[in-house]
């Protein structure tokens, strides 16, 4: 089948993947780049297990064409440890409040909930829950998720604040 | 307790927020080959020939193998333990591929291509020749004479019939001046919508078919695939490594037989059979659905004089884990409000649609529902306070189950109720909003439980624990029962920190079972693991802890039942002064020039006891009457686990239960096309999984007991909160509108007609 | 992986045109939340792409000279929602199409996908129905002007002949001005779902808002396209803000709609969200136009 170089920014580097065009960009991190935190729990965007930031917004990576992606920058979970491995406030977050369970969502959750912690205004549960609902969980009930979300988001606008 | 009780994280957490945790598709090989299965297009039928000659000519297609060519064995693949007397052996039911069709995605041929594109097609190549009978897709229909017989061993359709009876019924309600209640409920198909599909790969090595998959019971899995096969149980290994999620759907043998048998064809080469989401919902099992006949008679005292139930319990196209679960059910009935003579009679019934087995509290959310809706229709009939009467009948201390012996060793229940009654106000407002009118109205309902805590006396209970001194000081813990996403490993790891006397940083679980080297257990299910394998922990342990006293007794020149284990130091007993660290003893003990010990444990457990947990549930609901739409305002669910070993990954395990109890309540069923049998939304889209906008805020709360069979006290605690949910929600609909909705889920479409019937709605 | 077998990567819209005419096969993928997935589901498997996503000029909402309100064929839903001019001027179709699935659906979903399909449940239908948008539809042959109103022929088919492509959505300035719309999406859960019924309502009130002056009504689900209801549009013209309009509205949808039975819903279901849907939605609308039933 015919094939195509892709050049885009993953989780900070510059890279080209050369992939078949019918590859979806969840095969072609997954495959390329080792990128295991992208699951697959449905293959048609009704789960967000898959779920990538590309240029900062959400995405189902399952059905995004690996060919949209040039250009791109995309970020997924193993982008939001620092060089030395050290882990982010919000997955951090998601250990303390107990947030995980068989981990299977987790990744996609994370992912979903970064535009929110990001947010210069903290966010009311509900819209929390608005901003995470493409994303599926069937062990947590979502309390703690949202306990995680919602504490990650306050503790960064309260640093902002002291700054 | 030291380390007991905490609400430490998981130990595995770090793994999973960091996508490093490996699940069964994050292990396998880029150049496995992949295999998919051929599904039937009717319900019931036979297969009488295959056109391959469009599927052979696809590019990238290695084998096709159709029911014609697998081992002429019938196997079992329920998750039990196997018993040794044939006639409490699960059913041996059907082929790795099925010639006879028996639903509508029946398992007739399987595809082994170079990739999926080309498994796919070749797939749509295949042509089927059926022979066709008229599907049954009822318990009614199935039983009727003249149904179509689905299984030649059961020529009228009926699994399993059962009938008990405690006391005379027919005696007791001759007595003067009692009120008859009578009542049909309803509960529907669901499925466990676990968010990593059904998923293995297998391939050989040594001589040996080696299959990883995600299952909740590897031990059993390969038992399974080696009766499947016709093989020995040393020819297979399963690997178990991380899971996304069971909830009982995986406490089954799904891909793992025929991927065994698969690889078989192919040289040994790794073979891949991972089900879409669709094959997930409609070929692998689902939640039975049941019905129930209730009657009750009612002192004015307001106590039981007798009660009687007939269930039904459609078992779908194969036996999977059959009669048990409608048999936990009844006697769930009984065993709840133990008052007066009971009787039950339950029949399990063959149907034309995907196989029901194992989920999430095995029978009791169905039994829950019917029971608690009942006993909310004695209190409308009779007039009592729900909770006076609940509290007047239900299970006490000391109550010993007449037919199987399970006895109260502990419980809380009274409490229970006392603190979610105080969290809703329930009382006042269950009067308050009796005497609404007008569109919008709320409601409050209640609703109890009890649950066994393992399957002893049904099945066998036994578990093993292994305990590895590394050179450091730290422990390598293997368990036999599995991390399916509950919390198992962490509280196994908190169990042994807590005996042996170290601080949970020293204790390394490993995770992945594998049967080839993991001690046995039966694997995740009945809530049975902090309790059955908890004592294997804590045996283990035990037997650990002094191995290591021993040698640094002799190590220190003191006799070692003077000494103890605190904190990863050795110290006297009763004393805090550190005389020696373990990491110094573990060294020692290794590189010893002359006294080198390996420190290390095994021991199994058999376990021949049981007890009863309990809860309740308190919900406040409001309903928009025109637009058939209930709103959840407060829910909590108060637990009775005995000793909860660590409370934050308990609360997890209840709000997941609840929002589980809350789907089935509202939203969840499985819809069948009524003419091809054809399961209709066999997708997350269709299939109304609760969302985090669907989901109220949860509330949680425990009284704990002390439990003297539990290994620290506790009880089951893994499947209970799923179950008083949905009968809650009922009641409080009860409560807001006068109308009973006697079957789940109360979607807005039962709500529109229940309203339009009751008058409110014109 | 996807079953597929050209994919057609025109870098112009000039291009695409070109390559439509030259492949009138090729199915235009906007956003791909519906052509991909039945690529997977085996329904087009093996069938050429003409992949438009990557051309920016398609994208983007603006305000012409004549005031239309134009929005791009591949505006996503969210791109829409947050749109300056579309919360301004036409608030209510950013409000709907925030109701579909979950972000990241409305992040890669598109308007002109979602119209296309011609499916009956697609979330933004009933308000660009209810507004009058105009469609702009090219081919390389050159760009005709389509009511929308005529542009679904029947359940997943639309008037778009071979060699065409959606280019533009047009709601004119005399549709939008002065007017207020509320939207309701009935479906099952609150995310992640199709509508079992949607009915878009936006009504302009006379200037002592005490009369309906224009009021339009629209549903999706209630027949096999999405549809309007001009019987009941025309009942509540020049209408005193009272009981008896809703009454007339009741009465004037009953009449438009004619929704199925479906494993989804029933018939009967149907019809009574027909009326619940159409009454709140306008009582919404007129509240935020300013005016109040019986007031």
């Amino acid at each position: 089948m015919a094939k195509k170089t892709i050049p885009c920014t993953v989780n900070g580097k510059k890279r080209e993947y050369t992939v078949d065009i019918r590859s979806s960009l969840s095969d072609m991190l997954r495959g390329q780049e080792g990128l295991d935190s992208i699951k697959h729990g449905c293959d048609v965007g009704e789960c967000g297990a898959c779920t990538v930031l590309i240029d900062g917004k959400p995405f189902n990576s399952c059905i995004y064409l690996a060919v949209w992606a040039e250009g791109k920058t995309i970020l997924t979970l193993e982008g939001l440890s620092d060089k030395k491995g050290a882990i982010s406030d919000i997955q951090q977050a998601f250990i303390d409040e107990g947030a995980v369970q068989c981990g299977f969502c987790t990744p996609g959750f994370i992912m979903a909930s970064v535009p929110i912690i990001n947010s210069e205004e903290p966010t009311s549960r509900d819209d929390i829950r608005k901003q995470v609902a493409g994303n599926l969980c069937r062990c947590t009930g979502y309390e703690k998720i949202i306990n995680a979300i919602e504490k990650t988001q306050h503790k960064r606008i309260e640093e902002k604040k002291a700054k | 307790m030291n380390i007991i009780g905490k609400p430490l994280t998981r130990v595995d957490a770090n793994e999973k927020v960091t996508g490093k945790a490996k699940y069964t598709g994050d292990l396998v090989s880029p150049h496995a080959l992949i295999a998919k299965v051929l599904h039937s297009t009717i319900a019931n039928g036979v297969v009488l020939s295959f056109d391959l000659e469009e599927a052979w000519k696809v590019p990238g297609v290695v084998d096709i193998v159709t029911c014609f060519e697998v081992p002429d064995i019938q196997f079992p693949t329920a998750g039990h333990p196997w018993s040794t007397e044939k006639k409490h052996q699960d059913i041996a039911d059907r082929k790795l591929l099925n010639t006879r069709v028996r639903f509508y995605g029946d398992d007739i041929a399987a595809v082994i291509a170079e990739d999926d594109i080309a498994a796919a097609e070749a797939l749509r190549k295949i042509k089927v020749t059926y022979e066709e009978y008229t599907p049954v897709f009822s318990v009614e229909d199935a039983m009727k004479p003249g149904a179509t017989t689905i299984h030649e061993e059961k020529p009228n359709n009926v699994v399993v019939h059962s009938s008990y009876e405690v006391g005379s019924f027919d005696e007791a309600i001759k007595e003067e001046g009692l009120i008859k209640v009578e009542g049909d409920y309803d509960t529907p198909f669901i499925q466990h919508c676990h968010i990593e599909k059904a998923s293995s790969f297998a391939y050989m090595e040594s001589g040996k078919i080696v299959v990883v998959a995600a299952t909740q019971i590897p031990h059993i899995v390969r038992r399974i695939c080696s009766q499947a096969l016709g093989v020995g149980y040393g020819d297979i290994r399963i690997i178990k490594p991380y899971i996304g999620g069971g909830f009982g759907n995986r406490q089954d043998a799904l891909t793992e037989p025929l991927n065994a048998f698969l690889t078989t064809r192919v040289g040994g080469r790794q073979v891949r059979l991972e089900y879409t989401r669709e094959e997930t919902f409609a070929c692998t099992r689902i939640r039975h659905a049941m019905k129930f006949h209730i009657v009750s008679y009612v002192r004015k005292d307001g106590s039981f004089a007798a009660r009687s139930i007939v269930a039904y319990s459609n078992q779908g196209a194969y036996a999977s884990h059959a009669h048990a679960l409608v048999a936990n059910a009844v006697n769930g009935f009984r065993m709840m409000y133990p008052v007066g003579a009971i009787k039950g009679e339950a029949f399990t019934v063959y149907t034309n649609l995907p196989t029901a087995g194992a989920m999430r509290a095995y029978g009791i959310p169905q039994i829950g529902f019917a029971l608690e809706s009942h006993v909310d229709d004695i209190i409308a009939k009779t007039g009592f306070d729900p909770i006076v009467f609940r509290k007047q009948n239900m299970m006490k201390l000391g109550y010993v189950d007449p037919m199987t012996t399970i006895t109260c060793h502990s419980t809380g229940l009274s409490e229970c109720i006392d603190i979610g009654e105080k969290h809703l106000d329930y009382t006042n407002k269950r009067k308050l909003y009796a005497k609404q009118t007008g569109p919008v109205r709320k409601g409050v309902g209640m609703a109890i439980f009890c649950y066994k805590t393992g399957v002893y006396p049904i099945s066998l209970e036994t578990a093993a624990s292994r305990m590895v001194l590394n050179q450091d000081g730290s422990l390598q813990l293997q368990m036999g029962a599995t991390e399916i996403g509950q919390g198992a490993d962490t509280v196994f790891a908190m169990m042994a920190a807590e005996t042996v006397g170290l601080t949970m940083d020293k204790i390394h679980v490993v995770s992945q079972q594998d049967t080839d080297i993991t001690p046995y257990d039966t694997g995740a299910y009945g809530s049975r693991q902090t309790y059955v394998s908890g004592m294997a922990v804590k045996k283990t342990a035990e037997v650990f802890r002094q191995r290591l006293l021993n040698f640094a007794g002799f190590m220190l020149h003191k006799d070692p039942w003077d000494l103890d284990i605190k904190d990863n130091f050795i110290v006297h007993k009763n004393k805090t002064e550190r005389l020696l660290s373990v990491a110094t003893v573990a060294e020692e003990s290794c590189y010893s020039l002359t006294n080198s010990e390996h420190i290390s444990a095994e021991e199994s457990h058999h376990c021949s006891d049981n007890t009863y947990s309990f809860g309740v549930c308190f919900v406040e609901i409001e309903i928009d009457i025109p637009m058939c739409q209930i709103k959840v305002l407060d829910i909590i669910n108060v637990h009775d686990s005995g000793t909860i070993i660590n409370r934050q990954t308990a609360e997890g395990q209840v709000h997941g239960g609840m929002s589980m109890g809350l789907g089935y309540g509202l939203y969840e069923h499985l819809e069948f096309d009524q003419k091809t049998g054809r399961m209709l939304n066999d997708n997350m889209l269709d299939y109304k999984l609760m969302t985090p906008m669907d989901t109220p805020e949860l509330h949680v709360a425990f009284v704990e007991t002390d439990d003297p069979t539990g290994p620290y006290g506790n009880k089951s605690l893994g499947e209970p909160p799923t179950i008083p949910v949905a009968p809650a929600i009922r009641n409080a609909l009860l409560n807001a509108t006068g109308v009973a909705v006697n079957s789940i889920p109360l979607n807005p479409e039962k709500l529109f007609f229940a309203s339009r019937d009751a008058g409110l709605i014109q | 992986m996807y079953d597929f077998k050209n994919l057609y990567e025109p870098t112009s819209v000039e291009e695409a045109l070109k390559l439509k005419k030259e492949h009138p096969e090729a199915l235009i993928l906007a956003g791909g939340s519906d052509i991909l997935i039945q690529i997977r589901e085996g329904k087009l498997a093996g069938c050429d792409l003409l992949n438009i996503y990557g051309l920016d000029a398609l994208r983007g909402i603006c305000m012409e000279e004549d005031g239309s309100l134009l929005i791009r064929p591949l505006a996503s839903f969210t791109d829409i929602t947050m749109h300056p001019l579309i919360k301004k001027h036409i608030p209510v179709l950013g409000e709907a199409v925030e109701q579909i699935g979950g972000p990241q659906v409305r992040n890669i979903g598109t308007i002109g996908g979602n119209i296309c399909n011609g499916v009956t449940s697609a979330d933004s239908a009933g308000t660009l129905k209810a507004y009058d948008a105009v469609l702009e539809i090219a081919s390389i042959d050159g760009t005709r002007i389509l009511p929308y109103a005529d542009f679904n022929l029947k359940p997943g088919k639309v008037d778009l002949r071979p060699g065409e492509i959606l280019t533009g959505i047009r709601i004119p300035k005399a549709s939008w001005e002065n007017t207020y719309g509320d939207f309701i999406k009935y479906a099952m859960r609150k995310a992640m779902d199709i509508a079992t019924l949607s009915c878009s309502v936006n009504v302009r009130l006379s200037s002592d808002k005490k009369k309906i002056e224009r009021l339009r009504i629209a549903f999706g689900v209630a027949a096999p396209t999405p549809i309007r209801a001009f019987t009941a549009e025309k009942s509540a013209e020049g209408h005193a803000l009272n009981e008896g309009l809703l009454k007339k509205i009741s009465e004037g949808v009953l009449a438009d709609v004619m929704p199925r039975t479906s494993w989804r819903a029933s018939k009967e279901f149907r019809l009574h969200l027909v009326e619940e849907l159409a009454r709140r939605a306008t009582i919404a609308s007129i509240e935020k136009a300013g005016g109040k039933i019986n007031g």
